[in-house]
């Protein structure tokens, strides 16, 4: 572990950089995941590294980090190569990684974290003890103040990825890599984030900060390394460059972030909830007192960071979760007291494209063709005389592959070989075929590229002038402020604002997101 | 984009179980050797007296017939997400169905007795698989562990019912009287003589046609309708089935009455065909082996008919040695068929990794050319 001084904030320009990859080529069998990947980082700098989900980023940074070995190429830290097979040959050479997905044990201590894996003795004292002074000293240097002795599960992401951080630095990391750290974060905790990492940077740190958001790219790095088909497509100084700059080079063609749409004209109100409510298995409310109201041709946007009950009122909405009080009103039905079940929602127009699409929206193992009439498998037009219509359900997935652009249009191939993007165009697809008159919709561009996202919004928009009403969960607040008509903001299971997309600024939202009530017009 | 490497459709239906068959094989060929017989002499032993005469073949496909009814309830069930290690408790009590309809209503005409028998055979063995899966769907209580205890249970139930009830009376071993003759299964070499062709007599019999035809069902069932459709994702994805309106504890239901059905239809070739009366633990393993026929099967109808032909011969080649090698006894035989389901079926993976490798290179290989 080196205890030596922190490096100096500037380091001279001719020393080697932090960390460098030379012609790093790595292949899946067919998959040529990395492309001869050169670049470097240096001492003192935050370099972005963006690209499409699929380009090669995360393999690129698993081999760093001694996931996967790669099959050619040289990574060399501070100027000397060296070889890394596995996480901890990464972390003895000074590269610690927070993943996406914390590593942490959640009910253990912040102290027993940090140690964990280095306790450094067969007795836990000594090492608690130094691990104790030793962060006490990170959070005087870097501002990382974290409260030492509370159970990681009581804290919030944001400082439970700081204790991330904070593990990586105990072990010595000089080049820090994290990976989509703002997926779960609001955009004050996002903030805070940047803040750190512009201090880790000022004591000589490298960050490598992997993302898919262009406007964190712009705020924080200062060179970003774009990836394209596992190979690098351009690498550029932040301050150079332009979002939209970075977004061509990603997809190699100008893309419109902006979607265009006329104003919305809402109809007649199609689903009406009242004083909804979801307990979870515990008994404890997940969702509290929701009501509002659809109308035809309006998007309904649902902002909140993840974990606030937009996930329950999406699935409560859908019939996939039951509802513990309160009425849904559509077509006529309370949904709630008649108990109606996903597929007779599905029936009467209530269509659900669910927001963790691998989890519950398709079967994997399964072809294409099976998913594209998953939910929908009792119709008449998929069966004939008791046993499956085998040409009809092919044939209307061919049909949805050619108008939803799904490539390759082989209604044979497994799910799991289409990229993100393509399966949920396809989940898409098989739910607006059924010609609902609302569509409940979850993270429609969770892990789809930039191409696909275009498409997805446009389908979107149209549905919404062809008079259907959307009810849009997304944790992009770019994506809610480019769709929805109306926003909703959900904090601790509970609508606690709406806003007219006019009067909504990424401020507000902010504020309301951290559950701070804004007085607003209705 | 880490896809996880895989294997070529051929190689994962055919030469990996081939080469875990092939290791068992070894293993079983080193331990005849300590024992001081010839492994390959043993082995010449095995196939000629299972494969090599009319006899044997009979005999082949007389057991291959138990283990296609078993081994398709386990991959029903497993298709359904279950893993029913309860097929012989099922295929106990079912066999008790066809079984109580050949006692008293043999005297019927046999085309009147069979359809009663099939169905019985079918109802007792669902109904066997019922508790443990009503459990499962609306209690939580884990499958396997329930369908084993079954089996336990169903065995102290028919031996209750064999000692006191069913027991032919003023005798000693409890076993119920035999069938009456309409009440019995046509052998095959009965059949084949209809048509003018002699064969000799083995205990095979036109309940592995009805095996055969259950495989068919099955497929049909599982890949060309709905009904199967629908199992297959609640198996594959139960949040998935949830969402597409799939009730999964009703599919959890649904699987295991069919599951038992199938472990019901033993009966038929066990009772009806061959011993012609209720006896003491007649499914002697079937239900087991059943497990291993569908693992090395795929759970797919086709690989479990190869599978249980396979696990036949090994049967009836088992015998044969133990008959005809004095040093190997019926518990070496044992021993060489508990090698098979080890590599064929519980460690049936333990060949995937380097297999997949090696055909990585070979590709690779060919790329580079």
């Amino acid at each position: 572990m080196s205890k030596e001084p922190a490096a100096p904030p500037f380091t001279p320009p001719d020393a080697p950089p932090a960390l460098e990859l030379r012609g790093i080529d790595k292949r899946f069998g067919a998959v040529h995941a990395n492309r001869a990947i050169t670049f470097a980082v240096a001492a003192g700098s935050i370099h972005g590294l963006i690209g499409e989900n699929g380009a090669g980023k995360s393999t690129l940074m698993n081999i760093v980090y001694g996931f996967h070995r790669a099959d050619a190429g040289e990574i060399r830290v501070r100027g000397r190569a060296v070889e890394i097979g596995s996480p901890q040959e990464a972390i003895a050479a000074g590269i610690g990684m927070v993943h996406q997905h914390f590593m942490l044990v959640e009910n253990f201590t912040v102290l027993e974290n940090v140690v964990l894996g280095v306790e450094g003795g067969a007795l836990l004292s000594g090492g608690l003890a130094a691990a104790r002074a030793e962060l006490g000293r990170l959070a005087r240097d870097y501002g990382l103040e974290v409260p030492v002795d509370a159970v990681v599960s009581e804290l919030s992401v944001g400082l439970q990825q700081r204790v991330e951080i904070l593990k990586a630095l105990y072990r010595g990391a000089e080049v820090l890599i994290l990976d989509e750290p703002t997926a779960v974060l609001t955009p004050h905790e996002a903030d805070q984030l940047f803040t750190m990492l512009r201090s880790l940077r000022a004591q000589g740190k490298a960050v490598i900060l992997v993302t898919h958001k262009l406007r964190e790219i712009m705020a924080v790095t200062d060179r970003v390394t774009v990836m394209k088909q596992g190979a690098v497509a351009a690498e550029v100084i932040t301050c150079e460059t332009s979002p939209r700059g970075l977004a061509e080079h990603m997809v190699g063609r100008g893309v419109l972030l902006q979607v265009e749409k006329r104003p919305s004209q809402p109809g007649a109100e199609l689903l009406t909830v009242k004083a909804l409510e979801v307990r979870d298995r515990l008994g404890v409310a997940r969702l509290k007192n929701v009501s509002f109201s659809l109308r035809a041709g309006e998007i309904v946007g649902i902002a909140g960071v993840a974990g606030n009950g937009q996930s329950e009122l999406l699935e409560a909405l859908a019939g996939t979760r039951s509802a513990s009080g309160g009425e849904i009103s559509f077509g006529g039905r309370d949904l709630v007291r008649e108990q109606i079940d996903p597929r007779a929602r599905r029936a009467l127009g209530l269509a659900h494209v669910p927001e963790d699409r691998l989890r519950m929206g398709v079967v994997a193992g399964f072809s294409a063709a099976d998913n594209a009439m998953l939910g929908y498998h009792d119709a008449v037009r998929f069966n004939r005389g008791g046993l499956r219509d085998e040409a009809a359900i092919r044939a209307a997935c061919a049909e949805k592959m050619a108008e939803f652009d799904v490539r390759p249009s082989q209604p044979e191939l497994r799910l799991a070989a289409f990229s993100g993007g393509n399966q949920q165009k396809l989940v898409l697809a098989r739910e607006i075929y059924a010609d609902p008159n609302v569509l409940l919709i979850g993270q429609p561009t969770r892990g789809v590229d930039i191409g696909a996202i275009e498409f997805i919004h446009k389908r979107l928009i149209a549905l919404r002038d062809a008079g259907k009403a959307l009810l849009l969960v997304s944790v992009e607040l770019d994506e809610i402020l480019a769709l929805a008509d109306r926003i909703f903001v959900m904090n601790g299971g509970e609508i606690i604002g709406e806003l007219a997309r006019a009067d909504a600024t990424e401020e507000k939202i902010g504020l309301m997101m951290a559950g701070v009530r804004v007085e607003v017009s209705p | 984009m880490s896809a996880p490497a895989k294997l070529p459709r051929w190689a994962e239906l055919s030469l990996l179980p081939l080469i875990n068959l092939g290791v068992a094989l070894v293993l079983a060929g080193v331990i005849i050797k300590i024992l001081g017989e010839s492994p390959l002499a043993a082995f010449k032993l095995m196939v000629t007296g299972a494969l090599g005469t009319q006899e044997g073949i009979g005999y082949t496909l007389y057991y291959a017939t138990n283990f296609i009814f078993t081994g398709l309830a386990v991959a029903v069930a497993y298709h359904a997400g279950l893993f029913n290690i309860g097929a012989e408790g099922q295929a106990y009590v079912g066999g008790l169905g066809t079984g109580l309809v050949c006692l008293y209503f043999g005297t019927w005409p046999f085309w009147v007795v069979l359809p009663l028998a099939v169905l019985a055979g079918a109802i007792f063995g669902a109904a066997w698989a019922f508790i443990p899966a009503w459990l499962q769907a609306r209690r939580g209580s884990h499958i396997v562990i329930t369908t084993i205890m079954f089996n336990f249970i169903a065995a102290a139930l028919m031996t209750y019912l064999l000692v006191n009830v069913l027991i032919k009376p003023g005798q000693q071993s409890p076993e119920t009287r035999e069938f009456s003759a309409n009440a019995v299964m046509p052998a095959a070499h009965e059949l084949f003589a209809k048509i003018g062709i002699t064969v000799v007599a083995t205990p095979l019999n036109l309940a592995f046609g009805f095996a055969l035809m259950a495989a068919a069902g099955v497929w049909i069932f599982i890949w060309r309708t709905r009904w199967g459709f629908a199992l297959r994702v609640a198996g594959a994805n139960s949040a998935a089935a949830v969402y597409a309106g799939i009730s999964p504890p009703r599919i959890i239901v649904g699987a295991m009455l069919i599951s038992g059905a199938l472990a019901g239809g033993l009966g038929l070739n066990e009772l009806m065909g061959s011993q012609h009366r209720i006896l003491m633990d007649f499914p002697s393993g079937a239900g087991f082996v059943g497990i291993a026929v569908a693992l090395m099967g795929r759970n797919h109808p086709v690989g479990i008919v190869v599978a249980a032909v396979l696990f036949g011969a090994l049967y009836q080649g088992g015998s044969q040695l133990s008959f005809d090698m004095p040093k190997i006894n019926r518990d070496m035989v044992v021993v060489i068929q508990g090698l098979v389901i080890l590599l064929c079926g519980a460690m049936e993976n333990i060949f995937r990794a380097p297999l997949t490798a090696l055909f990585m290179r070979l590709s690779r290989a060919k790329e580079n050319d």
